[in-house]
């Protein structure tokens, strides 16, 4: 789990993980956003079904991939989280047409 | 189009990743008249080392320490060389000249930005991709929980995030000492840190230690250190590590020598080994690369200007060997400079002369680092994982996979993508590529640089049809699909 340290800079910003309400700062990729959140693990395998989460935060591991604003497969790491976003957390393989 | 049009780039030069290594490149060339653009995947300039240097959220310059604010000096003369930049450009691929147009020697950039992809023609490429953390494989670093130090450092640059609960940090390497310095400064708490650093490491070192003692990072280093082992519990000579937990992280699991097996219950565990070129878009390009037996890496072959096996690619920073930030600035500027030479704007005698001040700094900036990579290089047992241990993160292969496709004849990482699938999910290799080389190595008991590396293509970040579809055709463009 992540905390923010006290004395911090940014706007707050109010989005949603899986249609529950959450609050980030801006400046914050939905990744981190989520770590803050406590959602450690954002997603299901498609190979074995297991939770997994972000990992690298540098957009080289892929783990963090969540569906955002109804696209599937995005780079949650590489992402800054909007004002009103919709993140869902992912189960397996990007379904058709998200 | 008229051959006019045809040979007119949109930039003489572009740089590829705006770390230390990119931004003194760019603003160099820019400086000195070329026209010059700066890409990256990231919204902000800075790279890793200095992620978030424009916009970090924390306030209290104490917590990053001076060697990152140092990455603030490098922004004033990049915004007055006139460089373009262009954050948020993601490149998926550098293609060389065309061999059946002789008189064309454009290079011709792949990117995406904003959602649409597009092709930049350039007469030069300077990638300074920087590095990656080396994969750290254990069995349950897949677990939720589970994060590279190198991610939880940008966590706390980026979004002034610090881990809570019980905090376990394990490996061996500077940035683990670094980290954990910074979270003392921010006054986070850890439970303990697992030091992997093999004994036997000091007997390798100790002879190289007098250059060390010359280095610019000893007396930091040094002072670090020591605050850290004041502060945290750490314990030496770890030899096994693994994570539990069902779905997320419960506890760390290690044993020291040959000791009685230790369980301390963990919510974040923090794993790094040293970090390792980031060399996927180099390799694609088709840049001939070696095998650094020190570093325990590959690297791309480079001679002392950057310069790679192909033609009109050149590499600066730890892209192309492990140096560390200030190393990685310098060669960034020697690159820089042998690039106005190619593109002649200056001769060869002013090219030398201009890099010497460079080559001086380079030099005190990579004292001791041989000192560094031989203690700090991690041991076998965590290089090539006990067979129940998941190599490839995307597909999902264990070590022992990997193992038993070599005894069933196969020799190195491509042909273990056809026996496997591993290294072919969308990570490319990032996270299982130096892993599944030092296995397939060991079981077949040769060198790893007699086994390779896979082989990579474009796109090197995966681009969805849509963007590709949209992107901007000429009639050269469609000539080229119909008669290839």
């Amino acid at each position: 789990m992540f905390r923010r340290l006290p004395d911090i800079a940014g706007d707050r910003v109010s989005f949603t993980i899986d249609g529950r309400p959450a609050e980030a700062r801006s400046g914050d990729s939905v990744a981190a956003a989520l770590l803050a959140n406590g959602v450690a693990a954002c997603r299901n395998t498609p190979v074995s079904g297991a939770a997994r989460g972000p990992y690298c935060m540098m957009g080289v591991c892929f783990d963090c991939l969540v569906t955002i604003d109804g696209t599937g497969n995005r780079q949650g790491c590489q992402v800054r989280v909007a004002p009103g976003m919709a993140v869902e957390t992912q189960d397996g393989k990007r379904e058709a047409g998200r | 189009m008229s051959d006019r049009a045809m040979s007119a780039p949109d930039f003489d030069l572009a740089v590829i990743g705006s770390g230390p290594a990119g931004l003194a490149a760019a603003a160099l060339a820019a400086g000195r008249g070329l026209s010059t653009v700066l890409l990256d995947e990231q919204p902000e300039a800075g790279g890793q080392i200095y992620r978030a240097i424009t916009d970090t959220p924390v306030r209290d310059r104490r917590v990053l320490g001076p060697d990152y604010w140092h990455g603030a000096e490098l922004l004033g003369p990049l915004r007055d060389s006139g460089a373009a930049h262009w954050p948020g450009s993601t490149v998926w691929s550098v293609a060389r000249p065309r061999e059946d147009r002789p008189g064309d020697r454009r290079l011709q950039i792949g990117l995406s930005r904003d959602g649409a992809a597009r092709m930049l023609s350039v007469r030069h490429v300077l990638m300074a991709t920087g590095a990656l953390e080396r994969p750290f494989p254990i069995p349950g670093w897949t677990l939720p929980g589970v994060l590279g130090a190198g991610a939880a450092q940008i966590l706390l640059k980026t979004s002034g995030l610090v881990p809570s609960g019980r905090v376990v940090l394990a490996g061996t390497g500077p940035l683990l000492w670094l980290l954990a310095w910074q979270y003392l400064r921010a006054g986070a708490a850890l439970d303990a840190i697992l030091d992997t650093t093999p004994r036997a490491n000091w007997r390798a070192a100790l002879p190289l230690l007098p250059a060390f003692l010359r280095s610019p990072y000893l007396g930091k280093g040094a002072k670090l250190l020591l605050e850290v082992r004041r502060k945290v519990k750490v314990v030496d000579g770890v030899t096994e590590l693994r994570a539990e937990g069902e779905g997320k992280l419960a506890a760390v699991v290690y044993r020291r020598g040959d000791g009685a097996e230790q369980r301390i219950a963990a919510d974040t565990l923090l794993l790094h080994h040293g970090v390792v070129p980031n060399l996927n878009l180099a390799n694609a390009t088709g840049c001939a690369q070696q095998w650094d037996e020190t570093q325990r890496c590959w690297r791309p072959t480079t001679d002392s200007w950057g310069a790679t096996s192909v033609e009109g690619v050149s590499l600066a920073g730890d892209g192309a060997g492990i140096g560390g930030a200030l190393a990685a600035e310098q060669a960034g500027r020697i690159a820089a400079l042998d690039v106005l030479h190619r593109l002649g704007r200056i001769d060869r005698a002013a090219r030398d002369r201009a890099a010497v001040p460079h080559r001086e700094a380079l030099e005190r900036a990579l004292r001791g680092r041989q000192f560094l990579d031989t203690l700090y290089r991690p041991a076998d047992v965590f290089r090539a994982p006990a067979d129940d241990t998941i190599v490839c993160r995307c597909e999902e292969i264990t070590a022992g996979a990997v193992r038993e496709a070599v005894r069933l004849g196969c020799s190195g990482p491509n042909q273990a993508k056809s026996f496997l699938r591993c290294g072919m999910g969308p990570c490319q290799g990032r996270l299982c590529g130096p892993t599944v080389t030092e296995v397939i190595a060991a079981e077949r008991g040769v060198s790893p640089a007699e086994v390779g590396y896979y082989r990579l293509r474009p796109p090197v970040k995966p681009i969805t049809l849509a963007e590709l579809a949209a992107l901007p055709k000429t009639e050269a463009d469609i000539d080229a699909v119909l008669k290839h």
